[in-house]
């Protein structure tokens, strides 16, 4: 593949065959993100995907760009380590509710806050599907469909939306997989803000939660992009967590990590004037020092 | 052996010990005196008491001696705390504020001559006056350190205070050393060696291109001269310092530090640079190393390169963070789950810990490992005079990139199998190159697998490229060529050295072996370096003798081999390990 010859969706895939069941909703987030990478034109080997563990965190091997599928709930820290060492790379982090709000949920909080230029895209099914079936953070305390948990977790939903609000993310979505083009726009939108975009991304699990086949019915796109974190705030009050679109986007994207970086001179020189700051000659009063 | 002079400024937390140790220290380097200095505080880090704990000599030291010469105390505050860690030579001297109450019994009762100085009203008799300065004048009278040498620094070090603060310094130096000088008869300094050799204060010369720097600086240049570019940072004691300052130096070879929210992320945001092309390291002690054990076994099944500097303390759990322990080999070497052999190398010392780190980059770099470097708190934190590291430390080991294989029609084989075990790199930005990096078992191309073919064909793959790498004769240091030895590791080296040299100067000959490269075990050069011993003694500084059951593990030691180790805190000195040796040479000669 040549970055220059003009690459369509299916160029994004690898020969790879996922290991989703049918009818998975990852299948419609996997469509929608090389949609969105063909529509933005970008070279494979110029992005990368992150994962943790998961059903949802397997996607990386089914693209065709740089990926890299790690451990439980890291998928932040690693994307992260890559954004920063890299900047001009595209750099997309991804996986499943348990893995990203769970385990891996203090990166989320620090990752909202650190405002990296990374998307972190979550595939939201309210269960662990790959563990077969177990209630996740934002299973509703009375989901009783797991032997784990008969009675239902008993605690509160996590609330995506409104936790990225707080923790300072500057753009913050939510898609349906169900709706692949939308999503891709969304996607795209995601990938191109320049900071820390969060897009929760409802994507049914049919197998541990047949009932999620509803939600096509339950979806509707009614956020409008907000500017004002106030108002992001009460608009997520009315909101019966079916709403889809870009909720909140700031207008100017809080300030990135500092980049303390000089232009790379002689580094040789550089290491021999670190060197010097050992020495005992630095100690005089006389302040030169003459090797 | 080594004549030298050992020395204790304690005070309670802001009385200003650890500006006076430090200047001292500093003066010494500039009188072109080798020395180091402790720092010693209760497990609170911060506040409290404190006590400087210097040794200053005429050869190069890199340990505590067993005892000390000189007590300078600006007041008493919870000396029996630190009373272990001040174990006082036969007719050292004690120099006591009368001002300060009388002197505690846990000093009293020790073999050293009291002289009594006030050193408060000195002070304050002295406008602007500062009590750390009265004592600093007093420790250099008694430990020999030229006057000017000591001006020379205290000048230079307050000049950003002004005139008058640097005049009320000078002026208390002076009030200290007449009274030090007067109180212990003139001109009869406790220290036995002559001073005929030392330099003029600050005067050109070769000295002054030694290096005056804690092992953890010294960790952070080695690192960063071997091409790390990245660190993710989570602050953690006894290690903060290789962190902090890699921040003041990163960005001025166009390399990057993040502090991360725990050490779960610093770990994962050094795989995510690596895997990104960048070398990165990170530092931790215990606690933190624990955190990342899972993390390390992803970076050796995706092959990923990073080091750890983990500097050791007092364990388990919390412990001692402020003291150190040889007590982190076995969590370093086998704390990974499933078998995920990487590379555990340790610095024998303050000035070898600048190229054990280049060293350990170059190291993880060539073999695309995870490289877990032990430092510990008495490396790490021990302010040390030492020669600068006469070899390169320059960018050894770099990451062979090959971005698209012969055939382009081929998916990209990043755990190709190869002879040596290395397979072709990539890397994001080269195009043909892309692959999914994975810790699940993964085929050559990456691609999750569970057939017993990929699985032992990649374990097979892995431990191939760490057995069959030359390491070369960094492995280990070799001294001396009795027929008894003595292995020992990381900042055991010193004392143990220490203890040869006197045993050497007793008659007995002695052969060190300091291993460098912990994991994997350089078990033939070990055999070789130990032809002809007869027996042996494996010194370290923790609770179970982990080394010596390491390396029973993985090679024969001769017969009879000695564990000879102790936990902390109290730091290993020369004299208990010539003590053992001596044991196992009257068992040797009792046997014959």
């Amino acid at each position: 593949m040549s970055a220059a010859a003009v690459l369509k969706p299916k160029d994004y895939k690898s020969a790879t065959r996922p290991v989703w069941c049918p009818g998975c909703g990852d299948f419609g987030v996997l469509n929608a993100l090389t949609k969105a990478l063909a529509g933005l034109g970008l070279a494979p080997e110029q992005v990368a995907v992150i994962s943790g563990i998961g059903c949802s965190s397997r996607l990386p091997a089914y693209t065709s760009v740089y990926g890299f599928h790690g451990v439980h709930g890291r998928a932040l820290p690693v994307a992260t380590g890559l954004a920063v060492a890299r900047p001009e790379l595209t750099v997309i982090a991804t996986g499943g509710d348990g893995d990203g709000f769970s385990i891996g949920g203090n990166h989320f909080l620090h990752a909202c806050r650190r405002n990296a230029n990374l998307t972190y895209l979550i595939m939201d099914n309210a269960v662990y599907g790959m563990t077969k079936g177990q209630a996740s953070p934002t299973s509703a305390p009375d989901w009783a469909g797991s032997k784990l948990t008969p009675n239902g977790p008993g605690i509160a939903a996590f609330r995506p939306l409104e936790i990225a609000l707080s923790a300072g993310a500057g753009f913050i979505a939510r898609g349906f997989s169900g709706d692949p083009n939308g999503l891709a726009r969304q996607l795209a939108e995601a990938i191109s803000y320049p900071g820390f975009a969060f897009l929760q991304v409802l994507s049914p699990c049919i197998t541990y939660r047949p009932e999620q086949m509803e939600y096509k019915a339950l979806v509707s796109a009614g956020f409008e992009p907000l500017a004002d974190r106030n108002e992001a705030f009460r608009r997520l009050l009315t909101d019966d967590g079916f709403t889809t679109g870009v909720l909140f986007r700031a207008p100017v994207a809080a300030p990135a990590p500092a980049d303390a970086r000089q232009a790379a001179g002689d580094e040789a020189a550089a290491l021999d004037a670190l060197a010097r700051e050992f020495t005992a000659a630095r100690l005089r009063g006389d302040g030169g020092y003459e090797p | 052996m080594t004549p030298s002079f050992s020395l204790a400024l304690t005070g309670s937390g802001g009385a200003g010990v650890m500006t006076a140790g430090q200047l001292l220290l500093d003066a010494a380097a500039l009188a072109g005196r080798y020395g180091l200095m402790a720092r010693s505080f209760g497990p609170q880090i911060r506040g409290g008491e404190a006590a400087a704990l210097l040794r200053l000599a005429r050869r190069p030291v890199e340990c505590p001696d067993d005892d000390y010469d000189l007590l300078v105390a600006l007041d008493w505050g919870n000396i029996e705390r630190f009373a272990d860690e001040l174990p006082l030579a036969a007719g050292a001297v004690i120099i006591a504020d009368p001002g300060q109450g009388g002197v505690p019994e846990v000093i009293a009762t020790q073999a050293g001559r009291i002289h009594e100085i006030a050193i408060s009203q000195l002070a304050r008799d002295i406008p602007g006056g500062r009590p750390n300065m009265v004592a600093l004048g007093i420790a250099a009278a008694l430990a020999d350190v030229p006057g000017g040498a000591v001006e020379t620094r205290v000048r230079q070090a307050l000049a950003r205070h002004g005139d008058e603060s640097v005049a009320a310094a000078i002026a208390c130096l002076a009030a200290g050393r007449a009274a030090a000088l007067e109180v212990t008869g003139h001109g009869d300094p406790p220290s036995a060696a002559p001073s005929e050799d030392t330099v003029d204060a600050g005067a050109p010369g070769p000295h002054l291109d030694r290096w005056v720097l804690n092992g953890n600086e010294a960790t952070g240049f080695g690192a960063l001269a071997a091409g790390v570019r990245f660190c993710a940072a989570y602050p953690i004691t006894p290690a903060t310092e290789i962190l902090e300052w890699l921040a003041g130096r990163l960005p001025r070879v166009g390399g990057r530090l993040v502090q991360a929210e725990d050490e779960l992320a610093s770990i994962n945001m050094c795989i995510g640079a690596s895997f990104g092309g960048v070398p990165a390291l990170t530092a931790t002690a215990g606690p933190g190393l624990s955190l990342m054990i899972e993390s390390l076994g992803l970076a050796v099944a995706a092959e990923v390169p990073l080091v750890v500097a983990n500097v050791m303390r007092g364990g388990p759990s919390t412990g001692i963070p402020t003291k150190s322990e040889q007590t982190d080999l076995n969590i370093a070497v086998y704390g990974l789950h499933g078998e995920a052999p990487h590379v555990v190398v340790a610095p024998t010392g303050v000035g070898d810990c600048a190229p054990t780190a280049a060293w350990a980059v170059s190291l993880a770099e060539t073999l695309q490992t995870p490289v877990i470097l032990l430092s510990d708190q008495a490396l790490g934190q021990t302010r040390t005079i030492v020669d600068p590291p006469g070899g390169e430390l320059a960018r050894a080991g770099r990451r062979r990139y090959v971005a698209r294989h012969d055939d382009s029609t081929e998916t990209y084989r990043r755990y190709a199998m190869t002879a040596d075990g290395i397979s072709p790199m990539s890397c994001p930005g080269l195009p043909g190159g892309q692959y999914t990096a994975d810790g699940l078992t993964h085929t050559e191309h990456g691609i999750p697998s569970t057939r017993a073919e990929d699985h032992v064909g990649q374990l097979d793959k892995r431990r191939r490229k760490l057995e069959e790498y030359d390491y070369g004769p960094l492995w280990g240091d070799l001294h001396g060529a009795g027929d008894i030895a003595v292995i020992t590791w990381g900042s055991a080296t010193q004392p143990v050295r220490e203890a040869c040299q006197r045993a050497e100067a007793c008659g007995l000959a002695v052969r060190l072996v300091a291993l460098r490269l912990l994991s994997p075990v350089p078990a033939s050069e070990l055999e070789a370096a130990l032809g002809g011993v007869r027996a042996c003694l494996v010194v370290e500084h923790n609770h179970s003798g982990q080394l010596y059951r390491h390396l029973r593990a993985w090679t024969e030691l001769p017969h009879p081999t000695l564990a000879w180790h102790r936990p902390g805190p109290l730091p290993l000195r020369p004299g208990e390990i010539l003590g053992a040796l001596q044991g196992l040479h009257a068992q040797l000669e009792a046997a014959a």
